[in-house]
């Protein structure tokens, strides 16, 4: 049943990519001042949001850990921090080539981009903790904690393009106060924020799936081990 | 009033340790030396550059020196299995937190007011224009320091790679908290007054404090106890 909800997700989510490349490839117009190079926002806004509503998932799923202490909330935990780190890497690479283009250069040291390698950086700690740490439940405890610690650290990146004045434009779309963007311009973003959801919710299924299996593994060898 | 007792007690526990041995302290100071030194001949700055390095300089130092301090926290406890005892104590985490995370604060305001002058002399600073907002930003932002570093130092102390995951796991975290104090550091030094915007820092360095206090306060019995 799983596996075939998988399926389906990731069929919805390649349909409506290509959905989405066919829009933006042909029917969405250049933009007045960028040019053909802002059609980048289409996968860089969602992949952005995607990877916040993963490092929002990790956080509750570090708590619910916490107060539950059931290992499978751990595997939701790995799994979803993951999936933040995958499509936070998408958000790092399209702005950088897209800023490569509009500003000149590739990178720049402003609250947005900072906060957002931070909370990156902050998250690919997170797994070398966990690597760190032999035993299961030591693991899971304290690399919930660890999540729960980072978590401020995106609530910060999402705001700084509202708290402080940025060279990252400040907010666009109309569902936080931005100016908007031409009618049937703004609507693509959110198609394919759909899409993302669905891969991402693939890969963290996936990825869940072999965390429960691998710890099967584990505790058989643990057995094996004590047997001998 | 019992838990302030608590507390209390842990703080003199470390600081007594830390003075009889001066382990950590001595480690700390004589690192940030080398590193000031260092960056004055990797640098070799102007007057007017100095001016503009100055508080990424000291709290580049002051974030260095005090991963050495914190290190030393919990990983001190380890030996004759101490740690263990002082869990089963009935004192509660949050007061061994508490008390630790006190005690390494005064250990690196410490360093920190040894490092100022020595500072003053080899870059040929005066840091003292406006001696009363510098020590506000002093405490705020050491405060940020000691609470993720202690929380951090309990966190690893079981690791193999515990003197390597601590900074790695600490500086990212502290970002927010050096950023503003670097910046509000940097303007004091150089007898500036304060715009609307380094406010803002303050704000940060403020919520910072509270919001990871909190934190920590929370889940340290979690990560001692489990």
């Amino acid at each position: 049943m799983r596996d075939k909800i998988m399926m389906a997700l990731a069929g919805l989510a390649a349909l409506i990519i290509v959905w989405v490349l066919h829009t933006i490839l042909w029917q969405v117009p250049d933009e007045k001042n960028q040019g053909a190079i802002f059609r980048i926002i289409y996968f860089h806004v969602p992949s952005a949001m995607t990877a916040a509503a993963c490092a929002l998932a990790a956080f509750v799923a570090s708590v619910l850990y916490l107060v539950k202490r059931n290992l499978s909330y751990d595997a939701i935990a790995v799994a979803v921090t993951e999936g933040a780190l995958l499509f936070g890497a998408v958000v790092l690479v399209t702005g950088m080539i897209w800023a490569r283009i509009i500003w000149g250069i590739w990178w720049t040291w402003d609250a947005r981009l900072t906060s957002m390698l931070v909370s990156w950086l902050m998250y690919a700690g997170y797994l070398m903790l966990r690597r760190a740490v032999e035993e299961p439940t030591e693991r899971a405890r304290n690399s919930a904690v660890l999540s729960i610690f980072i978590f401020p650290g995106v609530y910060i990146t999402w705001k700084s393009i509202e708290w402080w004045r940025t060279q990252h434009p400040g907010p666009v779309l109309s569902i936080r106060q931005g100016g908007g963007m031409a009618p049937g311009m703004e609507s693509p973003i959110y198609v394919n924020l759909l899409a993302l959801l669905c891969l991402a919710a693939v890969l963290v299924m996936l990825r869940y799936n072999q965390e429960l299996r691998r710890r099967e593994l584990d505790s058989l060898r643990r057995t094996a081990h004590a047997m001998i | 009033m019992k838990f302030l007792r608590q507390v209390v007690a842990v703080f003199l526990k470390d600081l007594r340790a830390e003075i009889r041995n001066k382990e950590a302290i001595n480690a700390s100071l004589a690192f940030a030396v080398v590193i000031l030194l260092l960056f004055s001949f990797a640098f070799d700055p102007t007057a007017e550059q100095t001016r503009e390095i100055s508080g990424g300089l000291l709290w580049l130092v002051f974030a260095f020196a005090g991963a050495l301090i914190l290190n030393r926290s919990f990983a001190r406890e380890l030996t004759n299995d101490c740690l263990d005892a002082l869990v089963a104590s009935p004192v509660p985490g949050a007061a061994l937190f508490l008390g630790k995370a006190l005690a390494n604060y005064l250990l690196l305001l410490a360093v920190e007011a040894i490092c100022l002058p020595v500072f003053g002399i080899f870059y040929n600073m005066r840091w003292t224009a406006q001696v009363g907002l510098l020590t506000a930003i002093l405490l705020l932002g050491t405060w940020g320091i000691t609470v993720i570093g202690t929380m951090f130092s309990a966190l690893t102390v079981n690791l193999r790679l515990r003197e390597l995951m601590l900074p790695m796991l600490c500086y990212p975290i502290m970002i927010p908290c050096l950023l503003p104090a670097i910046q509000l550091s940097t303007v004091v030094i150089a007898g500036q007054p304060l715009g609307p915007e380094m406010q803002q820092g303050f704000r940060l360095l403020v919520g910072f404090d509270v919001i990871f206090t909190a934190l920590a306060l929370v889940l340290v019995d979690t990560v001692l106890v489990g």
